[in-house]
């Protein structure tokens, strides 16, 4: 891979395409656990870009990167175990978890 | 000569690294200090499996290995060639990466834990500024191992031990964690080299380990608990309870795998304790300013094999508890007690010195354990013995 | 861009990769764990040690766990008779496609303006501990209320329903 001229470029490509890869495990896959997979890869790639721009920022003093990198870390977790839960309560309800057959809002 | 004794093993790999060109040091430093923890607590382990035979075989009313060497004490040697040799078996519809790739995580990520560890003084090998986090997160990761060997070995059994035992090492993980915040309270720092300093005063002769005050007291009991449950020992080894599980998550395992799950187990035991000792004991410091002459390294493997010996004593003397019980004791009872112990901890750093903080702190204690105590077992009716037999 | 980058961001990519393509739901939480432990690798490389540790603690040792025990209890290890791409898998694609395409065209042109290699920031935890009670204690304080709010929430949510009929 040739130089691309800023270190921070490809960490910031790095994480584009982190995000990518998720958003298309969102998007493709039937199973409603892997379209959490997927989101969780998103959030990843989103503290990756802060860490990024912290560590290569103006003011790393300032901790402005970390700290929205941490606090997304715990965020993250809470949506997991909300969703986690409404994935386990659907399942209980209609046998399947696959999002194909979950098209409808009767219950 | 007493500080060379105490620096001995320092002094030893300085000089051997000193026989390299200057850009070689750094890397031949750690990598010299990384092969003496590989050999010393695999050790370490050897002895302990002894220790722990004889141990509860006396505890028990019985002899104990005592064929193998003089009173059994080569009994690990011939439990090593055999594990070594045994046919290495792994069922044909288990998942075969995951089923090998699950005791490498444990040791794996166990022998990590050791990096931040003080054994003595200036010889923890990294000093992290986040070594508590460090240590902690690395704790975290063998739960992921238990749950792969259970769930790769495609047996009912394992399944149900390794989702047991992944269940009981994160409600007792809680606990391990909110006990030590409490240390880190009143040290200041999350390095372990710095709360290792912070106790190595002596005041008169005594010294400033925290597990002499109200709120450490408490807080090693704590940390005692969650450590024996995190290791899955007696009494929370339901997951592997023979009894029970026959061998839980690593029943389908023979061979070298099912001997690097027993080094895994009891190398977390040793880092464990090694945390416990570094947190509330004190780490490499001596318990009386007379003594500080003996080598700071004995009393820290010192007081790591006191804890050794406390388990193995816990294992032969208390039943095991149920899965809904133990889970009820750490949610219900130790993790509110917990976070008490954090405000006692508070209060006790913003009091000042005197006699005042000792009694307000040790009351809030002792009551709230009194009333806890009595408040869970109000709804429990305990008559008279009675007998059901079978129609 | 030193060699250890390229090994850490490869690993990360393939577990990534693997987290979104295989077929056994199990594999896809494992394969996840590899991408997060990368990750923590980077962030570790990128002299973030605190946030390092943190995704070691919370994602690996917590996140992980919940999704795989979740694909246990919802029988997530059975392979369902359509396959595992949905229907519409081609759009799905596409779309990634596009914002990969976007956001790495935004990366390149602006490599010119990004700044070079700076000085190794000095941060310790004690600044960390610092900043969260002094300057984000608003966030940290409704961080802990979303905390709690999640816990009440999913330990209602994935209850059993008492049954009306006794």
């Amino acid at each position: 891979m040739t130089n691309l001229g800023s270190p921070l470029a490809a960490y910031l490509l790095v994480a584009a395409l982190l995000f990518a890869i998720g958003l298309a495990g969102a998007l493709t896959r039937r199973n409603a656990i892997l379209v959490l997979i997927g989101i969780e890869l998103m959030l990843n790639a989103a503290n990756l870009n802060f860490i990024a721009f912290w560590r290569y920022g103006p003011r790393p003093e300032a901790l402005t990167g970390m700290m929205f990198a941490i606090f997304s870390i715990a965020v993250a977790a809470a949506e997991a175990a909300v969703g986690l839960g409404l994935v386990i309560s659907i399942h209980r309800h209609t046998q399947t978890t696959d999002l194909d057959q979950i098209n409808r809002m009767k219950g | 000569m007493a500080a060379t004794l105490d620096q001995i093993f320092i002094l030893l790999r300085n000089w051997l690294t000193g026989f390299l060109p200057g850009a070689l040091r750094p890397v031949a430093n750690v990598l010299l200090s990384v092969v003496a923890i590989v050999c010393v607590f695999p050790g370490l382990f050897a002895l302990t499996t002894v220790f722990e035979r004889k141990g509860l075989a006396r505890i028990q009313n019985r002899l104990g290995p005592n064929r193998v060497g003089p009173f059994g004490f080569f009994q690990p040697i011939a439990d090593g060639i055999k594990s070594l040799t045994k046919e290495d078996i792994v069922p044909s519809s288990a998942n075969a990466a995951v089923h090998f790739l699950a005791p490498l995580v444990l040791v794996v990520t166990v022998f990590m834990g050791f990096a931040v560890l003080p054994m003595g003084r200036n010889m923890a090998l990294v000093d992290m500024d986040a070594g508590l986090l460090f240590f902690f997160a690395m704790g975290a990761s063998t739960e992921l191992s238990v749950f792969m060997a259970g769930w790769s070995s495609r047996n009912k059994y394992s399944l149900m031990g390794a989702m047991r035992a992944v269940a009981q090492m994160i409600s007792y993980e809680v606990v391990l964690l909110l006990s030590s915040v409490a240390v880190v309270m009143i040290s200041g720092s999350l390095s372990l080299e710095k709360i290792v300093d912070a106790q190595s005063h002596f005041s008169g002769i005594f010294p400033n380990w925290y597990i002499f005050t109200p709120w450490g007291f408490a807080g090693f009991v704590m940390f005692a608990i969650a450590a024996t449950a995190e290791t899955n020992r007696s009494p929370f080894d339901l997951p592997e309870g023979e009894s029970e599980l026959v061998a839980g998550y690593h029943t389908e395992y023979s061979g070298f795998k099912f001997a690097l799950f027993f080094l895994g187990e009891y190398l977390a035991m040793f880092s464990i304790s090694g945390l416990g000792t570094t947190l509330f004991l004190g780490g490499w410091s001596a318990p009386f300013s007379f003594l500080t002459w003996v080598p700071s390294w004995i009393w820290f493997f010192g007081k790591v094999m006191t804890s050794i010996f406390v388990f193995i004593w816990m294992r032969g003397t208390l039943p095991r508890l149920r899965q809904d019980q133990l889970m009820n004791f750490a949610w219900k009872f130790v993790l509110p007690f917990t976070l008490l112990d954090l405000m006692d901890t508070a209060l006790w750093r913003f009091m000042g010195e005197g006699w005042q903080r000792w009694v307000l702190c040790s009351a809030i204690l002792a009551g709230a354990f009194a009333m806890m105590g009595r408040l869970g077992m109000r709804k429990k009716h305990f008559g008279p013995r009675s007998y059901r037999y079978a129609e | 861009m030193s060699v250890a980058f390229y090994l850490i961001a490869a690993l990360t990519l393939a577990g990534g990769l693997a987290a979104v393509l295989l077929k056994n739901t199990v594999h896809c939480a494992l394969a996840l764990t590899v991408a997060f432990a990368g990750l923590a690798l980077l962030f570790l490389q990128l002299d973030a040690q605190f946030a390092g540790f943190a995704q070691i603690l919370v994602y690996i040792g917590a996140v992980a766990i919940l999704v795989v025990f979740a694909i246990l209890l919802t029988r997530g290890s059975d392979t369902p008779k359509d396959g595992v791409f949905s229907q519409s898998w081609l759009v799905g694609l596409v779309i990634a496609a596009g914002v990969f395409a976007v956001l790495g065209w935004a990366v390149i042109e602006s490599v010119r303006v990004l700044p070079q290699e700076t000085a190794t920031p000095a941060v310790t935890v004690h600044d960390i501990g610092n900043a969260l009670v002094g300057r984000y204690v608003l966030p940290l304080e409704i961080v802990a209320l979303l905390l709690t709010a999640a816990t009440i929430g999913a330990v209602i949510v994935a209850m059993h329903e008492k049954e009306r009929s006794r």
